[in-house]
């Protein structure tokens, strides 16, 4: 409660313990030796739960000389060792302390020191380290500088339970990259870390757990030599599942199943195993139940959550546990916003204030712990209603459900946003829920509102939660038409991640289908000629296929092209030319097609006497769906009805397209054989 | 009536398979399994007198319910048009309280028609013509909806709908009161029935044709791990009884504690231990040291066979005692008779005996530490209680050159394979006189550590001793003979009366004594079935050729001392105006009993608070 202190009492203070404190690190330069270890003890006791002391002591200069102390060789055993404690018993008090310890090189000192034979030295060495490598603010890297460091932790690991114990708790928190894990992987980390899982010591088993945790998070190559080591004759699996028993402590039951869910998901374990679906789901929904911590139900939510995102039986098994999905709704019963009392000015000596201030320490904390919650209880629901439609439908009919999820779209905490659009995104996918829910709340709002000016990763999820929006038969398409997207959605086409350029001319495509001419010159328009042909040669196929499809959409319906027919028209030879996939040139013979429909577009091809080979090429192509698409355009070139049919029909039979259709009117494929048969009529009649 | 008959038999036939006989060998596995599962699952419930659910009865059932396969598998056979067809079986007896969480599955065989098959409990007399959970006191989850009926005709949304294939589970939770129902493994949350009423029975309905489901109360393993359930109430009982609050009381409890130590020390004459603790703890103990000794030397003699020579010292130290508790003096006598019969009583043993030779004179001293009723027997007799341990009476030892190297060594399990054993036993009979290192080291061996303090306290008890010992017909030191050879010669032959002619006679003569004090008795005090049915046990041995291998011979097993010993000591105890039970074992007892009684008043918790599970 360092904050309720009145600024001139706090300077008093200071100076006052000041002068005790001057009298301890003097202590550490006196000449008799036996002197500075008395010195050494006597700080150890004084520094004990008192911060401000360790503060103190830290400002005087206390560090170096007690590393200086620790360093030297000609320092008794007995004076590093308490010069080690002493500097661990520094590192408890708060992160600007253990700031201060890094900056003087604690860490290369102490990693030094665990080259001395002494256990008791070693151990308390290994203590300070642990303490100073768990906390935020230390670099992790500094683990990894000396590469002998590893190594040489690893061969300390059979010394004692102590050097167990924090070796694996600065494992288990240092291990923050795939290079990390790969490093520990390399130097044995699991052969020496599997043993301590029977370890006696419950400190020990369960360092040991999260060590194996964070080494398999999304790490095939360590998930897949888990799965095949045994402890004490035993697999590892099965530990495991004994370690999520219900009287084991929850810590480690959660931890062993999160340990099993990233086996799982890099592919060492099936997800139709039954240490997955009958232990290790069962077990993260209880963690999700009321009765476990915020925290316990944070992590249990988000492990479920990742481990049943691919797989569609486990989000079925899931969604029936123990009522999973109200049980969610539960999450979203945690204050929002701490009241703008707290807000108030501040008066000198207030009492009230105080009082006020104090119950604002503990709300932030419920705070922080209500933004994790929703942020948690979204990823959940978004990942258990991915696929299953009775399961999306179980979710919206969740008491005010969409209503959270709106208001999740605005909230503060981007983690919240980030997630419950998830979840809309989740949702979108079902037809029933665009066409109902979806429309009832009004959700496209704040959609809308999230998509000015959102970091990258909720952008793609808002933008791809749009796309779904968009589609023909939501009644969600109107207002957002309306309220300005086309602007938006092209200026994400322009956008360097390819995901939010796919989301973006996926939108656009999916406004354009079945669209007034006045919305289709809108996007036109908006999107530049130019910029829809820097798309058609986007590196990205998904980019390429889907401003396909725009273009398509835009042709469908007698177009005019008379604007950009020329364009058009190199575009799509360009793309026939190169070297693309069968479902690019389907979607190109397509828009072929279309533009065939129109009535000054037919020119455009007619005149073109390449682009007539190239359609014959396709039409005896290998592949049904090509020459289905050729098939479709040269029967709408060859239509009766329309002006100058005759002579298009003249000049392709000079061109000996009527012996292939004719050769077509045999084809083993039904739609294919029917489309050629048309087309033989139009010459009929 | 005569109709459904021959429907069940035929489907039984056509479903049964030929598995039904009780003489099938599947058959009888099963029922054994499903005897060591159900023991296991719930260790509490005594099925003497609670019974726990084994199958479908097949009185307790609608007519449209037709059981096979051990009344295992239920088939609908009714008409099934409406719900007016619909038909319950419950299993043949109640849920016990005692079982705190109760647990069976149902597998859906065959949906049959419609599926509409419900799962769950009922009491007593609940209308069978209806699914479980319509009717009060009903409760159910059905099939074709995933609703959960509590006793009422609509359902609410409970779980997923279930169909064939599908195992459906049902968790009765007596602890805190609640039910879930789980669907292949998987739990489905509590079931939102508030109120449950004791004495449910597992229940099942179907209501249209072709329903087929099949019970499992424990013959197969369950697809939930119930085991894994019950760990955690299991886990959560112990640390509330762990964590109960004692308040400011802690002092008192220390003090509670360490009286109830001493006084078991001191009712079972560990004199040494129970003095050392007194030191250590600052204690005070009521008896006097002389007491304590006195009664132990009497139990010793007890446990050693030796009941004439108890009688003696009882008469001879507490004066009175047994003339005025004549159904103990004939209790002893009895026992006198069998030790008698065994050979190891002084009376038939001095014929014989030789010269006395050493100071070892318990070679059966598995019985020196104390029991506490048949409950927790089994712990303490690993390692005494079988025969070759109890006074070298060893019946797979027949060989005598073998035995006279083995009966003293009673306590190595393997004499024959254990060098040192061999030795002690060779330099023993060699080098009689040197007794106080053998016993010392017999002692060792005896694997029971209270012995060996107790022994040097005996070795130097002659000279500490107080007067009244010294003054005593037995004397430590003699009490403290025996002679190996009559041990031996009594195990090796285990002949009547230690096969010694003159020892029969007395044993006869000793007997009629015996009769005429029973009749004497009789006049006295009136016919006495007890008295009368003790005297036929012993007296019957006689008239087996081996009576170490006849139906009565159990009484000659050295446990059968116990007892006897006991009923001594705590009448000497009572004599002296001191409690006859050790306060810790009547604390033990009150525990077992509370334990009992709330399964009786069916607080469920009681099976998860048992009191073996804190003895250790």
């Amino acid at each position: 409660m360092a904050c309720l202190l009145e600024a001139p009492l706090r300077i008093s203070v200071l100076s006052e313990v000041t002068a005790t404190s001057r009298h301890y690190v003097d202590r550490l330069f006196d000449p008799d030796p036996q002197n500075v270890l008395q010195g050494v003890i006597d700080m150890k006791n004084a520094v004990i739960g008192n911060n401000r002391q360790k503060a103190n002591l830290i400002v005087l200069g206390a560090v170096p000389r007690l590393l200086y102390l620790l360093q030297q060789s000609s320092s008794s055993l007995e004076l590093r060792t308490e010069c080690a404690v002493v500097l661990g018993s520094l590192a408890m008090g708060t992160e600007n302390n253990i700031k201060s310890l890094v900056d003087c090189h604690i860490i290369p000192a102490l990693l030094q020191g665990l080259l001395c034979s002494d256990l008791i030295f070693i151990e308390a060495c290994l203590r300070c380290l642990r303490t100073v490598f768990i906390s935020p603010v230390t670099p992790v890297q500094l683990l990894y500088t000396d590469p002998t460091v590893i190594p040489h932790l690893m061969s300390l690991l059979s010394l004692s339970q102590h050097t167990q114990e924090y070796i694996t708790q600065i494992f288990a928190h240092c291990c923050k990259t795939p290079e990390h894990q790969t490093v520990l992987f390399n130097h044995g980390a699991i052969q020496n870390i599997a043993p301590l899982l029977i370890s006696p010591s419950y400190k020990v088993r369960m360092q040991a757990l999260k060590c194996f945790s964070v080494l398999a998070y999304e790490n095939a190559q360590v998930s897949m030599t888990l799965v095949n080591v045994l402890v004490d004759g035993e697999q590892l699996s099965q530990v495991f599942v004994r370690m999520m028993q219900r009287d084991k402590p929850i810590e480690m039951q959660l931890t062993a199943a999160k340990c099993l869910t990233y086996m799982c998901r890099a592919g060492a374990i099936r997800t139709d195993d039954n240490c997955i679906v009958l232990k290790t789901l069962p077990c993260l929904v209880r963690m999700c139940s009321k009765e476990r911590l915020l925290e316990e139900r944070v992590e249990g939510a988000e492990t479920l959550a990742y481990l049943m995102e691919p797989d569609i039986e486990l989000q079925r098994i899931a969604s029936v546990t123990d009522h999973l999905v109200s049980m969610l709704a539960d999450y979203f019963k945690y204050p929002s916003s701490v009241s703008a009392i707290t807000d108030i000015k501040r008066e000198k000596g207030d009492a009230f204030y105080s009082i006020i201030l104090y119950c604002k320490c503990s709300l932030d904390h419920d705070l922080k712990h209500a933004h994790e919650l929703r942020q948690a209880a979204f990823k959940l629901y978004a990942s258990l209603g991915s696929n299953d439609e009775d399961i999306r439908k179980k979710i919206t009919e969740t008491e005010n459900m969409m209503d959270r999820i709106v208001s999740g779209l605005s909230e503060s905490s981007i983690k919240v946003r980030l997630a419950a659009v998830r979840c809309l995104h989740s949702l979108s996918r079902s037809v029933q829920q665009l066409r109902t829910s979806f429309h009832d709340h009004a959700v496209w709002k704040p959609l809308m509102k999230l998509l000015q000016n959102a970091p990258d990763e909720v952008l793609v999820m808002a933008s791809s939660t749009l796309c779904n929006l968009l589609l023909e038969f939501s009644p969600s398409k109107e207002p957002i038409l309306e309220s300005g997207v086309i602007e938006l959605l092209c200026s994400l086409t322009q956008s360097d991640s390819p995901a939010l350029r796919v989301n973006g001319i996926w939108a656009l495509m999916n406004m354009a289908f079945q669209a007034d001419q006045k919305v289709k010159v809108e996007i036109v328009q908006a999107l530049g000629t130019e910029q829809l042909f820097r798309l058609l040669s986007d590196p990205d196929t998904n980019v390429l296929m889907k401003t396909l499809g725009l273009l398509r959409n835009l042709l469908s319906t007698r177009p005019d092209m008379s604007s950009h027919g020329k364009q058009i028209m190199q575009a799509v030879t360009l793309i026939l030319e190169g070297e693309h996939s069968i479902e690019v040139k389907e979607q190109t013979l397509c828009i072929l097609a279309n533009i065939a429909d129109g009535n000054t577009a037919k020119e455009l091809i007619m005149t073109n006497d390449d682009m007539l080979q190239k359609i014959k090429y396709y039409m005896g192509h290998s592949n049904v769906k090509l020459q289905l698409a050729a098939t479709f355009c040269i029967s709408n070139l060859i239509w009766n009805e329309e002006d100058g049919s005759q002579e298009r029909q003249d000049k392709l039979r000079e061109m000996g397209f009527v012996d292939i259709l004719h050769k077509l009117t045999q084809a083993s494929d039904p739609n294919l054989c029917d489309r050629a048969k048309k087309a033989m009529q139009q010459y009929l009649a | 009536m005569q109709c459904n008959i021959c429907s069940v038999l035929s489907k039984m036939a056509e479903l049964g398979a030929g598995s039904l006989l009780t003489g099938d060998p599947a058959f009888n596995y099963q029922e054994h399994e499903l005897n060591e599962r159900l023991k296991r699952l719930y260790p509490a419930v005594n099925e003497e007198e609670t019974p726990l659910p084994r199958s479908w009865s097949p009185k307790d059932k609608y007519s449209y319910i037709g059981l096979s396969q051990n009344n295992l598998r239920v088939h609908y056979k009714g008409h099934g048009k409406n719900h007016k067809d619909a038909a319950s079986v419950r299993a043949t007896h109640p849920i016990p309280a005692a079982c705190g969480i109760y647990y069976f599955e149902v597998k859906i065989v065959s949906k049959g028609r419609d599926g509409y098959m419900g799962i769950g409990l009922s009491a007593q007399g609940v209308n069978m013509n209806r699914l479980p959970g319509w009717d009060k006191h009903s409760y159910g989850y059905h099939g074709d909806d995933g609703h959960s009926f509590c006793s009422s005709g609509t359902g609410q949304p409970y779980g997923p709908t279930f169909t064939t294939g599908d195992v459906i589970g049902c968790c009765v939770n007596l602890i805190n009161n609640t039910c879930f129902y789980t669907k292949n493994g998987h739990t489905l949350s509590f079931c939102p029935c508030l109120s449950f009423q004791p004495n449910l029975y597992p229940t099942v309905g179907l209501q249209t044709p072709g329903e087929i489901v099949d019970a499992n109360f424990g013959q197969q393993p369950f697809v939930f791990d119930i085991e894994d359930y019950m760990s955690e109430w299991r886990a959560k009982i112990h640390s509330m009884i762990a964590r109960f609050p004692i308040g400011e009381r802690l002092g008192d409890w220390q003090a509670v504690l360490q009286n109830m130590v001493s006084s078991y020390l001191v009712h079972h004459g560990y004199c040494a231990t129970a003095m050392t603790f007194a030191r250590a703890t600052e204690t005070m103990i009521q008896e006097d040291q002389t007491s304590i000794k006195n009664r132990q030397r009497i139990q010793k003699l007890v446990l050693a066979g030796r009941v004439g020579e108890a009688i003696d010292a009882t008469q001879q130290l507490y004066p009175g005692l047994l003339e005025h508790d004549p159904n103990l003096l004939f209790m002893l006598k009895c026992r006198q008779f069998v030790e008698m019969v065994n050979g190891t009583d002084s009376e038939v043993r001095c014929f014989s005996a030789r010269s006395p030779k050493s100071q070892d004179s318990y070679p059966g001293s598995p019985n020196l530490s104390p029991r506490h009723g048949a409950t927790n027997a089994h712990l303490h007799n690993t390692g005494a209680d079988s025969p070759t341990c109890s006074n070298g009476v060893t019946p797979t030892n027949k060989n005598k050159s073998h035995n006279k190297y083995t009966g003293v060594s009673s306590a190595s399990s393997s004499p024959s394979s254990s060098p040192s054993s061999v030795n002690y036993s060779e330099s023993n009979s060699t080098d009689s006189t040197k007794s106080q290192p053998h016993s010392a080291t017999s002692n060792q061996e005896t694997s029971d550590s209270e012995m060996e303090i107790e022994a040097e306290h005996y070795s130097n008890g002659v000279t500490e001793s107080s007067t009244r010992i010294m003054n005593g017909t037995y004397k430590h030191q003699e009490i403290l003979q025996a002679d190996d050879n009559s041990v031996d010669d009594s195990c090796s032959s285990r002949q009547l009366c230690g096969g010694n002619q003159a020892a029969t006679e007395r044993m006869i003569q000793f007997g009629r004594e015996l009769q005429a004090l029973s009749e004497q008795l009789c006049r006295q005090y009136g016919k006495n079935a007890t008295h009368k049915k003790m005297l036929q046990d012993a007296f019957s041995l006689l008239a087996y050729s081996d009576p170490w291998n006849c139906p009565v011979g159990q009484q000659l097993d050295p446990m059968q001392r116990e007892a006897i010993c006991s009923a001594l000591n705590s009448a000497i105890l009572e004599s002296q105006n001191l409690p006859k039970q050790p306060p810790l074992m009547l604390a033990l007892g009150q525990a077992t009993e509370c334990v009992q009684l709330m399964a009786k008043v069916r607080s469920g918790s009681c099976s998860f608070a048992r009191v073996d599970n804190f003895l250790h």
